[in-house]
């Protein structure tokens, strides 16, 4: 794996892509992500015209889902900056979407034609998608990362959540990282200080993707991990996606209510822990926003002078 | 029971004519997939080695019209463990496009739809959102896109009449 860890650019650049979920239900999740990358020289800019990546009518019409992952990477190729997701999801759609019309070029030439007929716009091929988390763990570096680190975290035991599709299908990724025992979230959190917790079926799926269609399937597999968790005493679980977010903190007290049981388990995104390493305040990473209080988290870090 | 006479041979060729379905044939019902899928785990309406063979088989109707072939969660477990890159989480996808093709279109997915041609997202960017955005210093989103809408007319997927708001 390629790690960039010293005499990285300092100014790398992106085009945030935040997709449907993130910017309307996860702003603890956007607020963290822009905060820390701008503490460590990551340019995150935007481009208000996104719409959804498209993964969510892949099952019905996988076309539809390539024009709408097309247009999305039409806009970013404009912008001519590599394209950055906070969702998982968000990045395998674009990211499978992107290889095909890279490699495809009958394929390419069918959607640039209907693009452009329907919507005014073309893509070449010439974007870099990747998420959020990889550029931290790739361009940044955990090197970087523990140089920064301002409060200590050491008490904090912290389990890792991949979920699914910031790693898999491999293929689409290059097999960037082994999806069957993946390490750079594990790393990304011992950079930060805290301890990362092993657990029961760690890179088990959150259900996430069956939700729509039957919530109870989708509650029965968030449940399993989150039994699991407690039964390792984790003070968080540590997530990289904003629908792994849906299930394990707001379904939690639903499936608390379902398995007649109580979890409590606080839920952060990677950049709200990390922002906390790098000595941001709680309020700074939006950690108001999280449903399930991390006060008692929070307590347990002490503050280093600078 | 299950009736043979009913079954339709060509439906393996139909899904691997399918973006997505092109290995299904590929498949030796080893049931790596079955085994180490976390929906299967909670429960077993949802079984891909079952559907697969069931497939391969010719059963068409029972495939296209049943709730199971949507419960697949898309982890792609099955995708990397697969010994013959059946690619099951892209069949599974190539066997909804057929099924919502022939009309089995779940509600739930039609609502998606709708929402994805109305605002562009799955979730709408009102005025509310923005402000609470504005609050938190983050910058302010476009409330919809019409371009989604376009695309999903032209493929057959939205009418005038379905608008909202």
């Amino acid at each position: 794996m390629k790690n960039r860890t010293e005499d990285s650019p300092q100014n790398s650049e992106y085009t945030l892509f935040l997709g449907c979920t993130v910017p309307v239900r996860a702003l603890n999740y956007e607020i963290s992500a822009r905060k820390v990358a701008e503490k460590l020289g990551v340019q995150l800019s935007d481009a208000p015209d996104f719409s959804c990546c498209g993964y969510p009518i892949k099952s019905v019409h996988r076309y539809a889902y390539l024009l709408m992952a097309a247009r999305n990477l039409a806009l970013a190729e404009k912008k001519g900056l590599p394209l950055c997701t906070l969702c998982s999801a968000c990045c395998g759609s674009l990211t499978e979407a992107n290889h095909e019309i890279q490699e495809d070029e009958k394929l390419r030439k069918r959607i640039n034609e209907d693009l452009f007929e329907w919507v005014g716009l073309r893509y070449e091929g010439g974007i870099r998608v990747t998420h959020f988390i990889r550029v931290l763990d790739q361009e940044v570096g955990r090197k970087k990362i523990t140089e920064r680190v301002r409060a200590d975290l050491s008490s904090l035991h912290v389990a890792p959540h991949y979920g699914c599709h910031y790693t898999k299908p491999s293929t689409i990724y290059n097999r960037t990282e082994d999806p069957e025992d993946p390490k750079s979230l594990d790393e990304l959190i011992k950079a930060t200080g805290a301890q990362s917790v092993q657990y029961e079926d760690k890179l088990q799926c959150c259900g996430g993707g069956v939700l729509a269609i039957d919530e109870q399937v989708a509650l029965a597999m968030a449940h399993g991990k989150l039994d699991h968790l407690r039964a390792q005493q984790a003070d968080a679980m540590i997530l990289i996606c904003p629908f792994c977010n849906i299930m394990y903190e707001g379904n939690q007290r639903k499936i608390e209510k379902v398995y007649q049981t109580e979890y409590k388990l606080p839920i952060l995104y990677y950049p709200q822990l990390l922002g906390l390493a790098l000595g941001l305040e709680p309020d700074e990473l939006g950690m108001k926003m999280n449903r399930i209080k991390t006060t008692e988290l929070v307590k347990k870090i002490n503050r280093r002078a600078d | 029971m299950i009736d043979s006479k009913t079954f339709d041979p060509n439906f393996k060729f139909l899904i691997a004519s399918e973006p997505g379905g092109e290995n299904i044939k590929k498949c030796f019902s080893c049931g790596t997939c079955t085994a180490g899928c976390p929906v299967r785990e909670v429960t077993d309406r949802y079984n891909p080695r079952r559907i697969i063979r069931m497939a391969i088989l010719g059963m068409k109707k029972e495939i296209l019209s049943s709730d199971f072939i949507w419960l697949c969660s898309s982890c792609y477990t099955c995708f990397e463990r697969c010994p013959q890159n059946v690619k099951i989480p892209e069949l599974m996808n190539a066997i909804k496009n057929i099924a919502v093709r022939e009309g089995y279109l779940p509600s739930s997915m039609k609502s998606q739809l709708d929402l994805l041609a109305s605002f562009g997202r799955l979730l709408e960017v009102t005025d509310f959102e923005n402000e609470k955005r504005k609050e938190s210093n983050l910058p302010l989103l476009q409330g919809r896109t019409e371009d989604v809408k376009k695309i999903l007319k032209k493929l057959g997927f939205h009418r005038e009449e379905q608008d909202r708001g």
